[in-house]
């Protein structure tokens, strides 16, 4: 599932990152990668960005970053 | 037992005092900590050619020896994607000329995030250079419930390990005591690169030491950088790498790109590996606590009700300490400028260079000082939002809406702060990392209604709608609809620049929400007077050169004897322009007269309101418009015609709402862009538009009967 479309206050697992280029390579050293604990917040009040929680912080991402992680829900 | 000497820091250690580098992930407390090692004792300037502060201090050692630290940008990583991560990396890879590769580094990390602020640390430690570690914000990991094993870490590490609390002061004489040490051991951590990108680091070490002129330790950093550091922002004053080994690096990119390796995430993949091998050895997380005091408010401050009106309180309460906290000091600066101004003239015989002093000089610092007091406002307002963490909320709330035209929520504070002064917001966009969006934002912020136009708006109001049987709600309904002009303009050229001329991928917007945290006055008040300290010293200057010239422009040549200062002006070069100018804003229904104004107020906006004073001679009174009102309403073309109808009252606050009329502002972009080009493109697009839309208003008004 991709991790724009995960329901706010979710838990999940990164299971595949796109291809880096620029952007991806910094939200890789923000430490999301494949494997990586995340839970989504919130969403913004005109809906975009997403606030995620990962490694003990948080995080915004734009969906259209979102668009490209794929995720494995957890409970 | 002596030490080797490779794995002891550089012997220079014992001939000179070394220099450290304070490094950190951003909101790591890392400014808090910098004032707490230096006190006022740092000198704050610019990297050269860019605009990046560099701040250097000094601390005391235990002994009273002084230990310089440079306080470098905050840096998720050493792969820089802003120009203050790129000084960052420069300066510890010693690829700035213009600034010694630091011998020893501090690096801070925020204890309640240790697994994210780790990450850079390993790539510094990388360096082969000492490295101090403070774990800052102890007191707070605690609180969230983790207890971490500093001498595990130590352990670990193999470095010196300091707990502290930067914003209480403690653990800084831990490390300063730590500081003060001959010899400092380097790191043992054992860190093998992965298999899959191991050769290309050999070659790329190698390539790097022969053709660069690196030292292997540094080499191999620089190595592994360039495999995560691919749109390797260059920043001026930082060296290039050489021909043969940028191809080294195109080679292996190009094969992986072949075979479908991720490289980059490869590489992090193993940092972030040893990062969390070493955490878990490391942290023990406590039971988590529920949801955090941040969280709560963020439960509200984002809330999509709450939040909005919480935005509306804060900007609120920002305007209105504008603009009643700055009246006192204001109305304190203009009196005493007055006085000086007073004072020279009675100790001084009369003539030209008495009145160059009073009338050019002084005057016209003393128009940019008067503003002084609201600058300083907005910059402590900006700061206190900064350091509570607030600003990065309000960036996120906007993000969506100021998207619509291509930049990110990040610009959205300065923008919203250069309704009070462009200055202190084009000053704020140095938050924005990506350079065009930051030039685009600096484009657009004078387009938003500065309180410089608020005299010139009332002023035209009360000569289009005199008397009080107008209804209140027509003059306000005419303010806010200059207001709305200049904020639509301004989205409008936001876009136009960001698809045309700084066209660029559509910015991300990868920003971490920090805890919110109660500001350190201290810190907020001096980052107030250092921002404040730059803007005089760097725009003086220019500032004073410009107010003399439009000072010389007004004064010379010189009228008969006898004349009053009414004739003076008309026979001036001022004068002349106006009349020159005449043909240009006669279509847009000005006069001479009013083109003296437009000249003269080029300085600052407000200007305009006392060289109409000065062309209709009027006795000025300081807060009654009403004999200039009644002065401009009988103005007359030599025809006869109303100089100022309605319509050219209205056509001039449209010019006033576009036109770039403020040398602060000119000198402030001047600084913070690093060239002329910018200012003058922005003099000459503002300056541009204001005249094509006065036109169109005042021909379209007077081709519907109006004026």
């Amino acid at each position: 599932m991709k991790l724009s479309e995960l329901p706010v206050g979710t838990n999940a697992i990164v299971r595949e990152l796109p291809n880096p280029d620029p952007a991806n390579i910094r939200l890789r050293e923000m430490g999301l990668l494949a494997g990586t604990k995340l839970s989504l917040i919130r969403v913004a009040p005109l809906g975009d960005p997403i606030e995620i929680k990962l490694r003990g912080y948080h995080l915004t991402i734009r969906k259209t970053e979102a668009d490209h992680i794929l995720v494995d829900p957890v409970p | 037992m002596l030490l080797p000497p490779h794995i002891t820091s550089n012997s220079t250690s014992a001939t000179r005092n070394p220099v450290y580098a304070l490094v950190g992930n951003p909101n790591c407390g890392k400014s808090t900590l910098f004032n707490a090692l230096t006190g006022l004792k740092q000198k704050v300037g610019n990297y050269p050619g860019v605009t990046v502060e560099k701040k250097i201090g000094t601390a005391y050692s235990q002994h009273g020896t002084p230990i310089t630290v440079v306080d470098l940008p905050g840096s998720y990583s050493l792969a820089a994607r802003s120009p203050d991560e790129a000084v960052t990396r420069d300066v510890l890879l010693g690829r700035r000329a213009d600034t010694p590769q630091p011998d020893r580094i501090l690096c801070v990390v925020d204890a309640t995030n240790l697994e994210r602020n780790l990450y850079l640390v390993h790539q510094i430690l990388d360096l082969g250079r000492p490295v101090i570690l403070v774990l800052n914000m102890m007191d707070l990991a605690a609180a969230a419930g983790a207890e971490i094993k500093l001498d595990k870490l130590e352990a670990e590490l193999g470095i010196p390990v300091i707990a502290c609390e930067a914003v209480n002061g403690r653990g800084v004489i831990d490390l300063k005591l730590a500081m003060s040490r001959a010899d400092l051991p380097l790191s043992r951590h054992a860190w093998d690169v992965p298999a899959a990108i191991a050769p290309a680091v050999a070659e790329l070490q190698a390539s790097l030491t022969a053709n660069d002129g690196k030292s292997p330790l540094i080499a191999r950093a620089e190595a592994l950088l360039l495999l995560t550091d691919r749109d390797s922002l260059r920043v001026a004053g930082s060296k290039p790498l050489s021909a043969r080994t940028a191809e080294t690096l195109a080679i292996w990119q190009r094969r992986w790109e072949g075979e479908g390796t991720d490289w980059a995430g490869i590489l992090v993949n193993s940092r972030y590996e040893a990062i969390g091998a070493i955490a878990a050895e490391v942290v023990t997380a406590g039971h988590t606590p529920g949801p955090s005091t941040s969280d709560r408010i963020d439960d509200i401050v984002t809330h999509p009700l709450w939040g909005w009106l919480t935005l509306g309180g804060v900007m609120a309460a920002l305007f209105l300490s504008i603009f009643t906290l700055a009246e006192f000091p204001m109305n304190f600066i203009d009196g005493h400028i007055a006085a000086l101004s007073d004072q020279v003239k009675a100790a001084m015989s009369p003539g030209d260079l008495r009145d160059l002093i009073t009338d050019g000089a002084i005057a016209g610092v003393g128009g940019v000082l008067v503003f002084l007091p609201q600058i300083l406002i907005l910059f402590f307002f900006i700061g206190l939002l900064e350091s509570t963490g607030y600003m990065a909320r309000a960036a996120f709330i906007m993000d969506r809406l100021m998207s619509r035209v291509g930049l990110n929520g990040k610009s959205f504070i300065p923008l919203l702060s250069s309704y009070a002064c462009a200055i202190p917001g084009i000053m704020a966009t140095r938050t924005i990392e990506d350079h065009k969006d930051r030039l685009v934002t600096i484009m657009v912020a004078p387009l938003m209604s500065c309180s410089a136009r608020l005299p010139v708006y009332l002023l035209m109001i009360a000569a289009l709608l005199p008397g009080d049987s107008v209804p209140i709600w027509s003059k306000v309904g005419l303010m806010l609809l200059m207001y709305t002009l200049g904020t639509v303009g301004a989205f409008a050229f936001a876009w136009l620049f960001k698809h045309t001329l700084l066209k660029g991928a559509p910015p991300l917007m990868i920003m971490e929400l920090p805890p919110y945290r109660l500001p350190g006055l201290r810190d907020v008040a001096l980052q107030m007077f250092e921002r404040a300290w730059i803007f005089l010293r760097r725009a003086g200057t220019v500032i004073l050169g410009i107010s003399i010239i439009l000072w010389f422009l007004t004064a010379y040549p010189k009228a008969p004897a006898g004349s009053n200062e009414q004739q003076q002006l008309a026979q001036s070069f001022a004068g002349r322009a106006g009349h020159a100018l005449e043909p240009a804003i006669k279509p847009l229904g000005f006069d001479w007269q009013i083109g003296i104004g437009l000249i003269t107020s080029f300085a600052a906006r407000e200007v305009f309101v006392s060289t109409m004073g000065v062309v209709f001679n009027v006795e000025s009174a300081k807060d009654n418009t009403t004999p200039l009102r009644q002065a401009l309403l009988a103005a007359k073309w030599p025809d006869g015609r109303k100089l100022f109808t309605p319509l050219v009252c209205f056509t001039l606050m449209i010019f006033y709402v576009f036109a770039m009329q403020c040398v602060s502002t000119i000198a402030v972009v001047r600084r913070e862009t690093n060239s002329w080009r910018w200012p003058l493109f922005q003099i000459g697009y503002l300056t541009g538009t204001a005249w094509l839309v006065c036109i169109l208003v005042y021909q379209t008004g007077r081709a519907l009967g109006f004026g």
